[in-house]
């Protein structure tokens, strides 16, 4: 007999525990309909299946490659399907030192997203530059395209860049689906030279 | 006889004279020194010549002194000798104001992307370059970064936001 016997005791598994489903958004139901605001419906359905763009540059990148693998495993929020074509994707996650040569490569990468699209800057140098503060470097990626979610940390551990997806999720989640056709988003877009 | 340090000086010495001058041997490499006008004769003779064989350019980079009034810029060769592994670092110096120096893609076509770079951050002229454009930084650029005219931190910039930053 082996000295450690594993699982004598095995629990039943409970599936309600496994399985998480979206709560409904607020609105009126009745038998055999449901209504409730379209933004609301909409945001649902898109921050749950958010489709990330992963621009790695540095070790910020190798951070993010441990929050898609198993143990961290990002898929948990719905963002299973990571593309690497700037025109299926809808959040491009900057991570890693964006040197100034470097700049004019990213911003392409954002104008070839359709539109809605969002923007996670992950660590101190797509933040900030960081520890670069040096001629060579961009002085955080704002500079040049506009971000939603900045994530602190050098490099974040995973679980900060989870939390920085989560807050995305959040904003998506909220967000109008007018906000893209107002004069305020026009407005912003126009301030980095955007059409 | 295996080549060593001595040998080549004595070579260098019997060629050009006094022309070639500042002989000295750090951490076991020799390193030497030739007016401006005379580099490239000085690389085609450690090329050329049968005993020294230097036909393997390392590298060329360049170093400012700023405090050396009408010899700021220095730019070094490092030559290899690829058969009696021996290796020798040539300076040659030169003002500023007019960083003038000929090029060595005659000699070395290696030299093309090495004398661009040292163009890039030092601002060294190199005299009949095919192609003397920055390599590494971005073309937009106005200044040699590698100069050391700038203060450790540049106080006029405006890439950082001073809100954040707290300058």
């Amino acid at each position: 007999m082996r000295p450690v016997r594993f699982n004598i005791h095995p629990k039943e598994a409970k599936i309600g525990d496994a399985i998480s489903v979206a709560e409904a958004p607020q609105g009126y139901s009745g038998e055999g309909f449901f209504t409730a605001r379209l933004s609301d419906v909409v945001g649902l359905a898109r921050k749950n299946s958010m489709w990330p763009l992963p621009f790695a540059t540095s070790c910020c990148g190798i951070e993010f490659m441990a929050s898609m693998a198993p143990h961290y495993d990002i898929a948990r929020f719905g963002a299973e399907r990571v593309g690497f074509s700037p025109r299926q994707c809808d959040l491009l996650m900057v991570m890693g030192t964006i040197a100034k040569k470097m700049g004019p490569v990213l911003r392409q990468v954002y104008l070839q997203m359709a539109e809605p699209r969002w923007v996670l800057a992950v660590g101190a140098c797509a933040s900030s530059g960081g520890i670069f503060d040096s001629y060579s470097v961009l002085q955080g990626i704002d500079q040049i395209i506009p971000v939603d979610v900045y994530v602190p940390g050098c490099p974040p551990r995973p679980e900060a860049i989870l939390d920085g997806f989560m807050k995305i999720q959040e904003l998506v989640g909220q967000e109008s689906i007018r906000r893209r056709n107002s004069e305020q988003y026009k407005l912003l877009m126009n301030g980095y030279g955007i059409e | 006889m295996a080549l060593n340090s001595e040998i080549i000086q004595k070579r260098l010495t019997e060629k050009f004279g006094e022309a070639v001058f500042h002989f000295e041997e750090s951490y076991g490499m020799l390193s030497f020194e030739a007016s401006k006008e005379n580099n490239l004769k000085v690389i085609q003779f450690l090329h050329d010549d049968e005993e020294l064989g230097f036909r393997f350019l390392t590298d060329i980079c360049a170093v400012n002194y700023p405090d050396q009034p009408g010899r700021e810029l220095a730019v070094v060769y490092h030559l290899h000798n690829l058969t009696a592994n021996v290796r020798v670092r040539f300076k040659v110096f030169t003002n500023i104001a007019e960083p003038d120096i000929f090029t060595a893609t005659k000699l070395f076509e290696s030299a093309n992307w090495m004398e661009r770079e040292t163009y890039d951050f030092y601002g060294v002229n190199f005299v009949g370059h095919p192609n003397l454009k920055r390599i590494l930084n971005v073309d937009e650029m106005d200044y040699f970064p590698l100069r050391k005219e700038y203060p450790l931190e540049d106080q006029t910039r405006v890439d950082k936001d001073d809100e954040m930053f707290g300058r």
